[in-house]
């Protein structure tokens, strides 16, 4: 088929699918975070508080828009711009799957394979400091300004051990291409136990794993690194004097970001869509059972629901059916090779986001002198000394 | 394709440079540098050099103008203000480079052989695997005496930065 043709329906079911992810995700962080904190969460709009997300769109669609006096018209307009652009274009390297034939056309699940693709997001992460920095500084405001200075020192910061724990992994798998390092995860030691990096010889990268996932909070300005935007102390960060859309596209680039850095942490790390056991010990058949469990629990839940949520007794049967039917398309074997590596790798990254909300809803936040000096006191040296360890160990054993 | 590419961001570079000289806005000279790079970085692209592409952005973009951004908005440097221009030195000083310009393209048009002309997807030797062998094996020592010289001026500036605590 037309590469340029395939290339978009690629780019088009991606972007679709990431919207709706981003949408969606904050609905999910706010029902973890209100589980945690033993409170229902969003409840009134849907079943469950379901369509909070189509509310909060349109209400961030109909609010009005405000420039500050005294700020930086076209700056200011830019950063919003600058930031969701930055954050959304990463995924384009990410491999999702291996190469599969959808309709008899053969392609690979991903959008593109860059050789270099570990530097490209190296270099567009880099560059997602822009947006942040200039719409601080833009909106000539003190908070702003305060909150863009932070972000700026901190990202460049925490970039240093972040790179050096991607490094690790790359040394085993000689590769700078996202889909051959996924590749030479795949195996098993003993016939079982997986071949990813995180566990892989001679050095396992545990300590790059758990480095860049530390670094990756900062970098994404996610709680407990959420200094540039600290409430208690900035209003709400580099972001105070924007609202309507523009307040939306910050909003959206920080979840991309999550989204962009779980993704990496997967392929680098936890072996892309392998799978965490062999197919021979029936890991083909884990997605269904999966889904099948749901929906006996959903089942189960609907026939117990309160008299006070007799809405319950309709809705969750409903979704029961709905994972039933997902359940139930794992075990077509036409869609097999497309949908069990799309099911592994949208498993893993999934864990990582819920670790990234679960890990908001426990850490109180950094000061800010703690988070510089944790960063270069500790986090580099032990990246540094993990990088030579490791590559100590594969010019030991490497023939 | 690759020359359309080439013009697209060749124009883009020279526009952002231009622009970098005429923004009194400090801010606005950095961003425009910012393009600068990253049209470069297309550049080295287009010629094969896709390490030395991802490097320029990491570097530059990513690290270097970050810090001048963050210097400018730290000491909140505001806009300077324009010296009063004579016509005279317009006039005089458009002409003076233009020559300038011309004579530096005679002087490249004459001395550099003909057969020498770059051709796009012509050099193959820009991955990062070509990059790595020849920085570790014909050119080893430039490297590490590059790499001792850069831990110096870390030094230095960690040495000065102490003085004035």
């Amino acid at each position: 088929m037309n590469f340029f043709l395939l290339s978009l329906i690629k780019t088009a079911v991606v972007l679709f699918a990431l919207l709706t992810t981003l949408a969606y995700l904050q609905w999910i962080e706010r029902k973890v975070l209100a589980h945690i904190q033993l409170r229902p969460g969003p409840y009134r709009v849907g079943p469950h508080g379901l369509l909070q997300p189509v509310a909060d769109v349109l209400k961030l669609l109909t609010k009005e828009g405000v420039m500050p006096p005294g700020a930086n018209s076209f700056f200011y307009l830019l950063a919003p711009f600058l930031a969701v652009a930055v954050s959304l274009v990463s995924i384009v390297v990410i491999p999702f799957g291996p190469r599969v034939e959808i309709f008899g056309v053969q392609t690979n699940l991903g959008l593109t394979d860059l050789n270099i693709g570990v530097l490209f997001i190296l270099a567009i992460s880099s560059l997602g400091v822009y947006g942040v920095a200039l719409g601080g500084w833009a909106s000539n405001s003190k908070y702003s300004l305060l909150g863009c200075l932070r972000s700026s020192a901190q990202m460049i910061s925490y970039q240093l051990p972040l790179a050096l724990a991607l490094a690790a992994p790359l040394l085993l798998v000689n590769t700078l291409d996202f889909r051959q390092i996924v590749e030479a995860q795949g195996g098993f030691w003993l016939g079982f136990f997986p071949k990813w990096n995180v566990f892989a010889g001679p050095f396992p990268q545990l300590f790059s794993f758990v480095i860049f996932l530390i670094a990756s909070f900062a970098e994404t300005n996610r709680v407990p690194f959420d200094l540039p935007e600290a409430e208690s102390e900035l209003v709400a960060g580099f972001h105070t004097e924007y609202s309507s859309l523009t307040f939306a596209a910050f909003f959206m680039s920080e979840y991309a970001n999550m989204v962009t850095v779980c993704c990496v942490a997967t392929v680098l790390f936890l072996g892309g869509w392998q799978p965490l056991w062999p197919a021979a010990y029936g890991s083909d058949y884990a997605p269904a059972l999966l889904f099948f469990a749901a929906a006996a629990t959903l089942f189960y839940h609907g026939a117990q629901a309160l008299k006070t949520r007799m809405w319950d007794r309709f809705s969750f049967p409903v979704f029961g059916f709905v994972f039933l039917a997902l359940g139930g398309l794992f075990l077509i074997p036409a869609l097999q090779p497309v949908l069990i590596p799309l099911f592994w790798f949208l498993a893993k990254a999934g864990l990582l986001i819920f670790l990234f909300i679960w890990i908001r809803g426990t850490l109180p936040r950094f000061r800010y002198d703690q988070l510089m000096r944790f960063a270069w006191t500790f986090l580099f040296p032990v990246a540094v000394v993990n990088l030579l360890v490791t590559g100590l160990l594969v010019a030991l054993t490497s023939k | 394709m690759d020359g359309l590419l080439f013009l697209t961001f060749a124009a883009i570079a020279v526009g952002c440079a231009i622009n970098l000289v005429l923004q009194t806005h400090p801010i606005s000279s950095a961003l425009s540098l910012v393009g600068v790079m990253g049209s470069l970085a297309v550049l080295y692209l287009l010629l094969g050099g896709e390490f030395i592409a991802a490097v320029q952005l990491i570097v530059y973009a990513g690290a270097i103008m970050v810090l001048f951004i963050f210097v400018i908005m730290l000491l909140n440097a505001g806009a300077e203000k324009r010296p009063t221009r004579r016509v005279v030195a317009l006039w005089v000083s458009l002409p003076l480079l233009f020559t300038l310009i011309a004579l530096a393209a005679l002087l490249i048009e004459s001395q550099a052989p003909r057969t020498e002309v770059v051709r796009f997807g012509g050099f193959s030797g820009g991955s990062a695997l070509a990059v790595g062998r020849a920085l570790f094996t014909s050119y080893l020592l430039p490297f590490e005496i590059t790499s001792i010289l850069i831990l110096i001026a870390i030094l230095g500036a960690v040495v000065l930065a102490r003085k004035e605590i």
